[in-house]
């Protein structure tokens, strides 16, 4: 897995990272765990993750276009992408996150 | 929750505020419930909806958040705009949220399981903030297509209709008609209380919006298919007024102005009544019907015209050629005319539409010029249960209406398009009346319930100081009109000027008869007393000689010394009188 940066040029570019979720449910906990792995072996060192919490701060559910939890939001790099669920199923998590094209699957 | 009705126990009601919706419902929709409003694209979902939440936070108290999947909040504040909805200032005042879900598949990628408490989230955040107590969703069904995992869309969906009647809200969600089922995605299968269906239909190339209550769990509801519209005020349903015959009915009698016309209704028509006035084109049927609007202004009753042939403009310039000036009775709001094409909309529409103007306007008088015309919008089925309709709301209100009928030529004059005779209590039929190269135009009462009416036509002329009523010259020649009539009139007014100098000069003759008779009895008179006196003077000198013959005799027997007759003693020595009788 070497070749796994199909889009992304700049190999030194922090990746912004946000994880939607609402209050600490096991599916919350579960993505988190999911997306820490995956980040972990496709973008050691160059991501942050943010955590937020809807019922602490339910006026970014608004703000930020979030219905279905948990959200993945990939603010940086450009463009904005969104993952929901789990992420159990890394594959479409890396396709969501265009780490990995759609079309080409290894 | 002033407003909310109890229909029975358990059942409180949210009204809607919507004209005609809540009759129907029986006081609105179930309170602290969802209701699925569902119909095809363009049907008025959306704007029913938004009715729902402004009528609520403006008039019962009750504010009002609106999840629009499909449309951005400034798209929706526009849409409403041309209803009078000032949705802006009502998000100012706190009374109403808007909020735009906005679900975009292409960005979206599902990997694993999920929820949809981000929604639930924002939606009790708006609700919280505003106090809302009506909730809007338009159109949950957007979410099945940006989500591939159905079974946890539905789960979720159980489970958001379940979370608002916790909250207590009452919602209108609503979702596209699917084929064959209410709903594309089923929806009905989760919101059990109250759906409501909204239909558009194309027939003969015209639109009919219609709304349809299919279930109402616990509450009796109208389960007809009632026509609506959707104008610059908002939404109308128009519930189907009862057929029954038990309106108040009145002894009053108001005036058509036209006084002849009055006087051969024994008096004018009953207040509340229906007047049908039919005639061929150009009889002068809507000059009549101006008449009586004028009339009813000048009583200062308000007066609202239909008039589906002429634009208003053109209505009052005809009328002011007969000498009838509309335009101040307008000026004082007391003359309202309201001009459309009959063929812009169905038949229910029209309907519905002229149900809200007489609903804003409550006039005294209407005036539907005409009503023929509808038959070429429907078929005459259609078009005579709309009448019914129509005369019935008007009766139930007391309010007069004048309906107008063009009979065309080739049709029996007395047989109307409608056939709504049997619904009409008074009716004015005008005609043509073809004589001697020229039509002129009859008026007659063919009917009028509870009227000692005239049975005479009357010739009816349009001056320039307005309608006019004339006899008709009915004689041996038949009925004349117009020329025919003033000819006939002259004729007349000749022989009789002629049988006039004939009797004066019989009369003349007479006298003079009578003169030359009476002459001659002076003539005979005379005669007769010369005559007398010559027999008088003879009858004398006879007597004389008589006398004289006498004396002679006794002298003779003096003188002979005869006895003296006894009879002779007693003859008197008086005169005689000249007629020898003592008077």
């Amino acid at each position: 897995m070497t070749d796994v940066h199909a889009e992304t040029q700049d190999p030194h570019e922090i990746w912004e990272l946000r994880l939607y979720v609402a209050g600490r449910t096991p599916k919350s906990i579960q993505a988190f765990e999911n997306l820490k792995r995956i980040c972990e072996e496709h973008l050691a060192g160059r991501y942050k993750i943010e955590v937020v919490d809807l019922l602490e701060n339910p006026r970014l559910a608004k703000e930020d276009q979030i219905v279905a939890i948990p959200t993945l939001v990939r603010k940086l790099p450009d463009p904005i992408r969104r993952v929901i669920g789990d992420l159990s199923n890394v594959e479409k998590t890396l396709v969501g996150l265009q780490l990995r094209p759609a079309q080409g699957p290894p | 929750m002033a407003d909310v009705t109890i229909d029975r126990p358990g059942i409180r009601k949210a009204s809607t505020g919507i004209h005609g919706l809540d009759e129907i419902t029986g006081g609105g929709l179930p309170q602290g419930r969802p209701t699925l409003l569902c119909g095809s694209a363009g049907c008025g979902k959306t704007l029913l909806a938004m009715e729902f939440l402004v009528r609520g936070a403006t008039e019962f108290g009750e504010p009002g958040v609106f999840f629009a999947f499909e449309e951005t909040a400034d798209e929706l504040t526009q849409n409403v705009k041309s209803l009078g909805f000032d949705l802006a200032e009502l998000e100012a005042q706190n009374k109403l949220s808007l909020e735009h879900i906005r679900i975009e598949r292409s960005e979206i990628e599902e990997a694993g399981e999920f929820d949809l408490d981000g929604l639930f989230i924002r939606l009790g955040l708006a609700i919280d903030t505003i106090g809302a107590k009506r909730v809007v969703l338009d159109t949950l069904e957007t979410l099945f297509a940006a989500f591939t995992n159905q079974a946890i869309l539905r789960s979720e969906l159980r489970r958001l209709f379940r979370w608002l009647k916790d909250r207590g809200v009452t919602a209108v969600i609503t979702a596209e008609r699917g084929d064959g089922t209410l709903t594309r995605q089923g929806l009905e299968e989760y919101v059990s209380d109250c759906v409501i269906l909204l239909d558009h239909r194309v027939s003969d190339q015209l639109s009919t919006r219609r709304l349809r209550v299919v279930k109402y769990r616990g509450t009796s509801h109208g389960t007809n298919e009632y026509p609506f519209i959707i104008d610059e005020a908002g939404f109308s349903v128009l519930p189907l007024s009862s057929i029954g015959l038990d309106h108040d009915v009145s002894t009053e009698r108001i005036s058509t102005g036209i006084p002849r016309l009055d006087a051969m209704l024994a008096g004018g028509i009953y207040r509340g009544t229906s007047v049908l006035v039919s005639g061929t084109a150009g009889t002068g049927k809507s000059s009549i019907s101006a008449h009586m609007a004028a009339e009813s202004c000048r009583r200062g009753e308000r007066c609202l015209y239909f008039a589906f042939e002429e634009s208003r403009a053109q209505i009052l310039r005809n009328m002011r050629s007969i000498g009838l000036d509309l335009a101040p009775f307008i000026e004082q709001g007391l003359l309202t005319i309201v001009s459309a094409r009959p063929t812009v909309f169905g038949l229910e529409m029209h309907l519905a539409s002229m149900y809200r103007h007489i609903r804003d306007i409550s006039p005294k008088l209407v005036i539907v010029d005409p009503i023929s015309n509808f038959a070429t919008v429907g078929n005459t089925v259609d078009a005579q249960a709309m009448l019914l309709r129509l005369i019935d709301l008007l009766k139930s209100r007391q309010t007069t209406a004048v309906l107008i009928s063009l009979v065309h030529g080739g049709s029996a004059t007395e047989a109307t398009d409608q056939s709504i005779s049997s619904l009409i209590d008074t009716w004015i039929l005008l005609r043509d009346i073809e004589l001697g190269g020229e039509r002129n135009r009859g008026l007659h009462v063919l009917k009028s319930r509870g009227t000692a009416h005239s049975n005479q036509v009357r010739e009816f002329l349009l001056t320039s100081k307005g309608v006019e009523l004339r006899d008709v010259y009915v004689g041996p020649e038949g009925v004349l009109t117009g020329t025919m009539r003033t000819i006939q009139e002259t004729r007349e007014r000749a022989a009789a000027e002629a049988r006039a100098r004939e009797i004066a000069r019989k009369r003349r003759e007479v006298e003079r008869k009578r003169d030359a008779l009476e002459a001659q009895i002076t003539a005979l008179r005379s005669d007769f007393t010369s005559q007398e006196s010559e027999l008088e003077q003879l009858l004398a000198a006879e007597e004389a000689a008589d006398r004289q013959i006498r004396d002679n005799r006794d002298d003779m027997a003096r003188s002979r010394r005869a006895d003296e007759a006894p009879l002779r003693t007693t003859t008197s020595p008086m005169p005689s009188s000249p007629r020898g009788e003592p008077t």
